[in-house]
């Protein structure tokens, strides 16, 4: 076990170098480093403008080299600008070269400066990510119960009128993207023409007080979309285990319906649904990002769809990092739970 | 002229949507008729939840090419701004109708002054076009690397599966963020990864056809140049573009696709290769080692050709059933990409982009976003279900 989580862990890292590298690559690409001097600087400079606002500040290099500082195991470059100034990587406002850090990357626990926000990195994924973690946590306290429930009641009688109409409902909330069935959440219950008006359309007063009026809606809209996927597994494994054998013996000694299902069936059918709870953490990762925008909710989701529209190099590289740790952190939970649970199966 | 009542709305919506009642009327009769004879297809006539999921799939598949390829649907110019007709409630009449025009808004006005109806159908042809074609990409990449990833694993089975699995820890926006923007257009990147992602159905069609007829070299020579002729041509056509990374191949170029739908298309492929991939693998890694793979190999037959002539048609039952799935998920991708202004240019009537406009007024007026916001949900909704119907029908024998 020990020697499995430490191979996966190996995987894990190399598949974080891989999948920041490539964020590198591709936001390093002229164009896009073009576009990011515009933006700071002012969006009328010519071409030879712009190459010296980048050579300047150490974007013209080799990508490796680059790579290399951000990651920390490079000294961080120094350079004399054509405009006089002496300019690095690891300069603090008032430091100069003999004063500063030669390294300042990842390893050094530097995540570097974000050109949108005039911020340290660190400091903004801080406290954007707690804002999410909030609302990942209601959504959880929804979805997953819920879905649960859902799912045990229609695979306990498979085939029967609850068991129809509760799959035709998890089909239509899977079939409905959480850009869909948040504009008819808002029409139905914050528009101020027509709507109940019982919520609000806006979370942005939820990220200071979260309250039912401002933060049910967007806790709603992400949680339907998963919850339906994960009631639809939950039936089939429960449906699958009411056929099995020890369930028809427990019925014909004479245990009621109600403790077949809730002392009998209940624990084996929830062991495939942890694994598809725990690999719904991605895709509620994409449902946040819709929902914050929608909402207005500025966390982790609007941090990201800032700094890749303003290509913002550092602090997108931060983001896909904590995208990446949170897919791949849940893929060994959930392979880990999975042997923990089941124990037929061992790892190998 | 006076205001529509809800009724008459909806009456003229129907009267409008005409020759696709007509077409599903058809469609049905004649499939009815026939069910026994059309296998699987024909079997989904016995399931309620299929038929309902085809016939709301073929609405929109019909809805889509009248709106596209004629007049009849479309009331007026989705493009195109009428004056007075900012933000109007559904069924407002126009104030000033020429000869000939559509005397009325059925689902009224958005931001721009544009008819909400003739964008929501003509953002129906968007979908129909891209989103089936490139589900069969990416199927067409995802089973040529699944297959002998499952059949021969080993180092193979290794290399390709961690790539499948970088992908997939991408989150799907951020992706898209990175590969969908006017600059890295400028770079060539979407037409380097079409070059690559498009060279997939040829080699795919030149392996199934040299592994079927490598014992009647003439018939394959034959089939080879042909196939692979014309389907070199479109490929040709399809990477090569005047005016950016690719002119190369000016001289023979059929069409040109827009730049911003090339890349839309490419990274929908590129997001949803991998998935494809993942279960082309498991299911060959099942089906080789059942007796007739093995009876194959005693046989002498090559390896591509029991991996495309036996083990694939043996895969259909799941892949079928995955593909209706998948273009609804790619539907749903489309829409996000549209809802987050990426790709296609800003004015066109996709729905995603309808949705992000329609949504900025909403607590005021919710006509503009709810038309798109219902298709794109019905149009996955029937996907879905006519997914559940072929799983169930595939099932049963």
């Amino acid at each position: 076990m020990g020697l499995f989580i430490l191979r996966r862990f190996g995987v894990m890292l190399f598949t974080a170098l891989c999948l920041t590298f490539v964020v590198f690559f591709l936001t390093n690409l002229y164009p896009n480093l073009e576009k990011l001097a515009k933006n700071q600087g002012n969006f009328r400079m010519s071409d030879a403008e712009v190459a010296s606002y980048l050579g300047n500040r150490g974007y013209l290099r080799s990508l490796p080299v680059k790579y290399g500082e951000w990651l920390g195991v490079l000294p961080g470059y120094v350079i004399e600008g054509s405009d006089g100034k002496t300019r690095g990587k690891c300069f603090g406002p008032d430091d100069t070269k003999e004063t500063a850090d030669r390294y300042c990357g990842l390893l050094q626990g530097d995540w570097g400066f974000s050109t949108v926000f005039k911020d340290d990195v660190l400091s903004i994924i801080n406290t954007r990510l707690s804002l999410t973690a909030k609302l990942m946590f209601w959504v959880m306290i929804v979805m997953v119960p819920s879905a649960l429930i859902v799912g045990v009641m229609a695979g306990m009688r498979e085939g029967s009128k609850t068991d129809r109409s509760l799959s035709t409902a998890a089909i239509l909330t899977t079939a409905t993207p959480e850009y869909v069935s948040g504009v008819i959440f808002i029409v139905i219950f914050a528009s101020s023409a027509v709507g109940l008006k019982w919520f609000k359309g806006s979370a942005t007063s939820a990220m200071d007080s979260a309250n039912f009026e401002n933060f049910f809606l967007p806790v709603l809209t992400i949680a339907l979309y998963g919850m339906g996927y994960i009631a639809r597994m939950t039936r089939a494994s429960m449906a699958e285990v009411m056929t099995a054998q020890y369930i028809r013996t427990a019925r014909l000694k004479g245990v009621s319906f109600r403790n077949i299902v809730m002392k009998h069936a209940l624990r084996n059918a929830l062991i495939a649904p942890f694994t598809v709870i725990m690999l719904q953490f991605p895709w509620l990762l994409n449902g946040v990002v819709i929902v914050e925008t929608l909402f207005n909710y500025k966390g982790f989701g609007w941090v990201l769809v800032q700094a890749a529209g303003n290509n913002d190099i550092e602090l997108l590289l931060a983001v896909s990092v904590v995208s990446v740790v949170v897919v791949l952190v849940t893929q060994l939970i959930s392979d880990i739970g999975y042997v923990y649970l089941n124990p037929r199966i061992k790892v190998t | 002229m006076d205001a529509l009542s809800w009724g008459a709305i909806f009456g003229r919506m129907f009267m409008q949507l005409m020759p696709v009642w007509i077409s599903l009327v058809v469609l049905f009769v004649f499939s009815m008729r026939y069910k026994r004879k059309l296998g699987l297809y024909g079997k989904l006539f016995d399931s309620m939840i299929g038929m309902i999921g085809l016939a709301i799939v073929m609405f929109w598949v019909f809805t889509g090419f009248f709106a596209g390829a004629t007049d009849m649907i479309i009331t007026h110019d989705p493009l195109s701004q009428f004056s007075g007709m900012k933000n109007k409630v559904p069924g407002t009449a126009m104030s000033s109708a020429g000869d000939g025009e559509y005397p009325f808004f059925l689902l009224g006005g958005d931001h721009l002054a544009r008819d909400v109806f003739s964008r929501v159908m003509a953002g129906s042809t968007i979908v129909i076009l891209i989103a089936p074609l490139a589900t069969l990409f990416a199927f067409l990449v995802g089973i040529t690397l699944g297959l002998p990833a499952g059949y021969y694993g080993g180092k193979l089975d290794l290399v390709l599966s961690f790539l499948a699995n970088l992908i997939l820890a991408f989150p799907v926006i951020l992706l898209f963020y990175l590969l969908v923007t006017p600059e890295i257009r400028l770079t060539g990147m979407p037409q380097y990864m079409a070059v690559v992602l498009f060279a997939f159905p040829l080699i795919f069609a030149a392996v199934m056809i040299n592994s079927r007829y490598y014992v009647a070299p003439q018939t394959r020579n034959i089939l080879m140049v042909a196939i692979l002729g014309s389907l070199g041509w479109l490929y040709v056509s399809l990477i090569n573009a005047p005016g950016s990374k690719i002119t190369l191949f000016d001289t023979i170029d059929l069409f040109d696709v827009d730049g911003g739908l090339l890349t839309v298309f490419v990274s929908v492929v590129f997001v949803n290769s991998p998935t494809v991939y993942r279960i082309v693998r498991g299911l060959a890694m099942d089906i080789k080692t059942r007796d007739y793979v093995a009876a194959a190999q005693t046989r002498g037959e090559g390896p591509w050709y029991i991996m495309l002539w036996e083990i694939l048609p043996n895969a259909r039952g799941p892949l079928i059933v995955d593909f209706c799935l998948r273009i609804g998920y790619t539907t749903i991708l489309l829409g996000t990409l549209g809802f987050f202004g990426l790709g296609l240019e800003p004015e066109s009537p996709n729905w995603g982009a309808t949705i992000n406009e329609g949504r900025k007024l909403l607590s005021v007026y919710p006509h503009p976003a709810l038309p798109p916001s219902f298709a794109l949900l019905s149009l996955v909704l029937g996907l879905n279900l006519l997914a559940d119907g072929l799983r169930e029908e595939s099932l049963k024998d």
